[in-house]
């Protein structure tokens, strides 16, 4: 029998995913040329986009992944933000480079947020990364440094000109969201992601078989801010003006949890989807003004009981296109045909 | 600094917060769901008594008695329509329905009356108050809603202590599949749970549209309110929520003594400290689920 | 009279079919006995019969009615009554709230607290005790009392025996008599075989789903029962 099981293989890639990938170059080298094409509004508002797939993609991972719905992760958009806007323009930090730096330090204050808010569960922990978020708003809101209650303005790139400055962000941020997907696809392709999705499928049996429940929650909420951080370093560069009521706005955790309810939650694809689609939605219901949000709200609640995999577990058959190859799978046609040239052995199986 | 006075009148206050967090108290204990629409509902039934008031000129507690109703018939159709169907399909559904339903309710809101910032016209009520000392003044609307907050609190622990309908939700939240082994029908236990919540934050909504100044997106502050309530004074405990929100009103307006703007901070870092030191809350839950 | 048909019955328990094309007779007042090993599919029988695991294919006729598609709930009002395998004793009520809960139908009968304390003692004795702190002997006591506050023309006992000592199995068992004199139907499932025989008036074994004896305790002998429990043909 040994020698059967080894002509087996466990594979990763499906058709799907390596059509995906060859189909990924162009595609990427297409975003990479735009500027060139492109107005600079227009930059701007796929910059927006751009942002929106990270945050999407960062709470599909707590929530998809980790298990955990959050509704305060724009603390770490705004601190992400601000901590940005104060190394660049106060320490005097070169601008691409005090990214890393905002995103580690958003990533060392989470974890003591992280064993406050793992005092409650389910929705009684959504609720309480809201107040976290709202008690760090109110916080920031007491620094002379950071503009107090009117807000603060990004200048450290005003050396650039307009043109210039635009292209540059929009750059950066599709560097950005090139790596919190890839990130995101690695960590779910490796050992830790099998305990997330262990985790997230029953937390008990996870723990049993030797997955370290509290601390793989704690890396994925740590990691989930970090990204959301970079979202709001994103965010910032794009409007070069930052309000704490509308970098902490609560209103970026609505729009992160429609878009992954209606992409798809739980899967690397979905997120991406769900932002497409939201920001289609955004620029042509935007005369709509307050019936956007409804419609919106009404269709998360339609998904959520009728289609809970969203649309891109409609489009991709409920998993059986992966464009981000996160699974594992038996070459069966080679089992098949191992088992076949053995016939007459005694059925093993207790 | 007049301290004795702002205790006093943060107790008052916290028995408002008692009475906003007596309904989702009550939803989460029988069926383990946290109402993220809870806070804009209490704004909702503040906006259909504004309309009661105005359009037929009467007293708001006149309003209580059409709002009441109002809210429990629609609490019985969203857990029936919505959150049970949720609850079915289990996971994150249940939290997600709910985030969905606060977003079109405060939405809706936001289209029929405005972002102005109402109230409820209570007249006379709104200002007189009686002397306790001549440092120490009782606004009567405030210590009538406090009254009201502390007797719904012990109505709802009576009812489901003694009554029929309340044994079978504590049944229910033991354990749902075998309630339905002694003939009775969750869906219904269910459904009466959210009408007699719905009908509290209703209540609720009342008074506090008559105590200040409400605008559609006030449901955040009051679902953040409540919910630091139910945490302080530790789930499962209705006397707990009854604690939690007197702790709370103390704690804001004590705050609000030392300066102004610190008031909800203070709340928020009270409420912080508790979820820190002790996270079960000031009066645990005597059976652990 | 028959209480209860059972035809060619199928239950799947998610992917796995646990009971197939399944016959089953109960006559009015008889205690029948469904014995097999574990897994047999025992208890996903009494689960089925409740109305809590749906059915594939097949009938059950319940008074002459078909029941297959009635909600649990209401198959208690109909007079069936299940004592569910684990006892599922509501933890935080005390075993008075649990008995009052179970009469939430209000039917009609001999079955009340006062002739639920006198004929289970042990209930008696520990009515005010939480549901969390009862052993395991008064939690089954506990849990057929609250069973029969609903007073059923049908009680379903799910493997009364399981986790309990001897003696106190015995203890629960002897009061059955006081159940069946009032003239109401016991059908229960049990791994304890020795027992079964003792109180039932006919004994039905399943192997893997199926039906493999059937007869009266005292056609039997215990060499056919025992190959029939462990399949040995």
């Amino acid at each position: 029998m040994s020698s059967q099981i080894s002509q087996v293989q466990v594979r990763r890639a499906t058709r799907s995913s390596k059509v995906g990938a060859i189909a990924l170059v162009p595609i990427l080298i297409f975003l990479a040329v735009l500027p060139y094409i492109l107005s600079r509004g227009t930059q701007q508002t796929l910059v927006t986009l751009f942002s929106f797939i990270v945050l999407a993609t960062m709470w599909n991972l707590l929530a998809g992944y980790g298990g955990m719905v959050s509704i305060g992760q724009q603390a770490y958009i705004g601190i992400g933000a601000y901590g940005l806007v104060y190394i660049a323009d106060t320490l005097g930090i070169d601008s691409f480079l005090a990214v890393p730096f905002a995103v580690i330090i958003v990533g060392l204050i989470s974890i003591p947020i992280s064993f406050l808010a793992f005092r409650l569960i389910g929705g009684y922990f959504a609720i309480g990364t809201w107040v976290i978020a709202e008690v760090i708003k109110l916080l920031v809101v007491q620094v002379p440094a950071l503009g107090g209650g009117s807000g603060i303005s990004f200048g450290a790139l005003s050396d650039f000109s307009p043109g210039r400055r635009i292209a540059y962000v929009y750059w950066f941020a599709l560097i950005c969201v090139i790596l919190a997907v890839t990130v995101t696809y690695l960590i779910m392709r490796s050992r830790l992601g099998l305990g997330f999705t262990a985790i997230r499928d029953d937390e008990v049996a996870a723990s049993s078989l030797g997955v370290h429940v509290v601390r793989s929650k704690r890396i994925v909420f740590v990691l989930a801010a970090m990204g959301t951080a970079l979202a709001g370093t994103m965010i910032a560069a794009n409007n070069l003006r930052l309000q704490p009521d509308s970098i902490f706005s609560v209103q970026y955790s609505a729009f992160m949890i429609f878009i992954v309810i209606i992409g798809g939650i739980g899967t690397i694809e979905g997120p991406i989807v769900g932002a497409i689609i939201f920001f289609a939605l955004q620029q042509w219901l935007a005369d709509l003004g307050v019936w956007y949000l409804i419609i919106l709200g009404i269709t998360a609640i339609l998904i959520t009981l009728f289609l809970p995999r969203g649309v891109w577990g409609l489009i991709s058959g409920n998993g059986r296109i992966r464009l981000f190859p996160v699974g594992y799978s038996l070459n069966v046609s080679d089992l098949a045909k191992s088992l076949s040239m053995s016939k007459g052995t005694t059925n093993e199986s207790g | 600094m007049n301290w004795l006075n702002a205790v006093v009148q943060g107790l008052l206050l916290g028995g408002l917060y008692a009475l906003l967090a007596a309904g989702l108290s009550l939803v989460f204990g029988v069926m383990r769901i946290v109402n993220l629409a809870h806070g804009v509902l209490a704004v909702v039934a503040a906006y259909i008594g504004m309309v009661f008031v105005q359009n037929f000129d009467v007293s708001p507690f006149l309003a209580i008695l059409v709002v009441v109703p109002l809210m429990a018939l629609l609490g019985f159709a969203v857990q029936w329509g919505l959150f049970t169907p949720a609850l079915k399909r289990g996971g994150l559904s249940p939290l997600l329905v709910a985030f969905g339903l606060a977003v079109v309710l405060t939405q809706l809101l936001q289209e029929i009356f405005t972002a102005d910032t109402r109230s409820i016209p209570s007249g006379s009520l709104a200002s007189s108050s009686f002397e306790v000392t001549p440092e120490l003044f009782i606004g009567v609307l405030p210590m009538i809603t406090f009254v009201v907050g502390v007797v719904v609190i012990i109505a709802l622990q009576l009812f489901l202590t003694f009554s029929p309908l309340g044994r079978a939700m504590r049944a229910a939240s033991d354990d749902s599949e075998t309630v339905s082994l002694m003939g009775i029908d969750n869906r219904m236990v269910y459904a009466l749970a959210t009408a007699i919540a719905f009908g509290t934050v209703g209540l609720a909504g009342i008074f506090l549209g008559m105590r200040t100044q409400f605008s559609p997106t006030f449901g955040d502050a009051i679902l953040i309110f409540a919910f630091q309530a139910v945490i302080i004074g530790g789930l499962g405990s209705l006397w707990g929520t009854l604690l939690g929100g007197l702790v709370l009103g103390v704690a804001q307006t004590v705050g609000s003594q030392i300066n102004p703007s610190y008031g909800v901070l203070a709340g928020h870092l009270v409420f912080l400290a508790v979820l820190a030191i002790k996270p079960s809350g000031l009066i645990p839950k005597a059976v652990d689920r | 009279m028959e209480i209860l048909q059972i035809e060619n019955l199928d239950v799947f328990y998610g992917d796995f079919q646990a009971i197939y094309s399944l016959d089953l007779r109960v006559n009015k007042g008889e205690t029948l006995a469904v014995i097999g090993a574990n897994g047999a599919g025992k208890s996903t029988l009494m689960k089925t019969i409740a109305g809590v695991v749906p059915v594939a294919h097949g009938s059950i006729r319940y008074l002459g009615k078909s029941i297959e598609n009635l909600q649990s709930y209401k198959r208690v009002s109909a007079g069936i009554s299940l004592t569910p395998e684990g006892r599922k004793i509501f933890r935080s009520l005390s075993v008075e709230e649990n008995l009052k809960v179970g009469a939430h139908t209000k039917r009609k009968g001999p079955w009340n607290l006062q002739t639920v304390y006198d004929a289970f003692p042990l209930v008696s004795e520990r009515r005010d005790r939480l549901g969390i702190n009862l052993s395991g002997g008064e939690q089954q006591a506990a849990a057929i009392g609250r069973a029969l506050m609903s007073n059923p023309e049908l009680l379903l006992l799910d493997e009364v025996s399981l986790g309990l000592a001897p003696v106190v199995v015995e203890q629960i068992y002897a009061a059955l008599p006081q159940i069946t004199e009032q003239g109401t139907t016991v059908l229960l499932v049990e791994q304890d075989v020795i027992q079964a025989l003792k109180v039932a008036d006919r004994v039905q074994c399943l192997l893997e789903g199926k039906t493999v004896l059937e007869g009266a305790p005292g056609d039997l002998s215990r060499g056919a029962i025992a190959n029939a429990y462990f399949g040995i043909e």
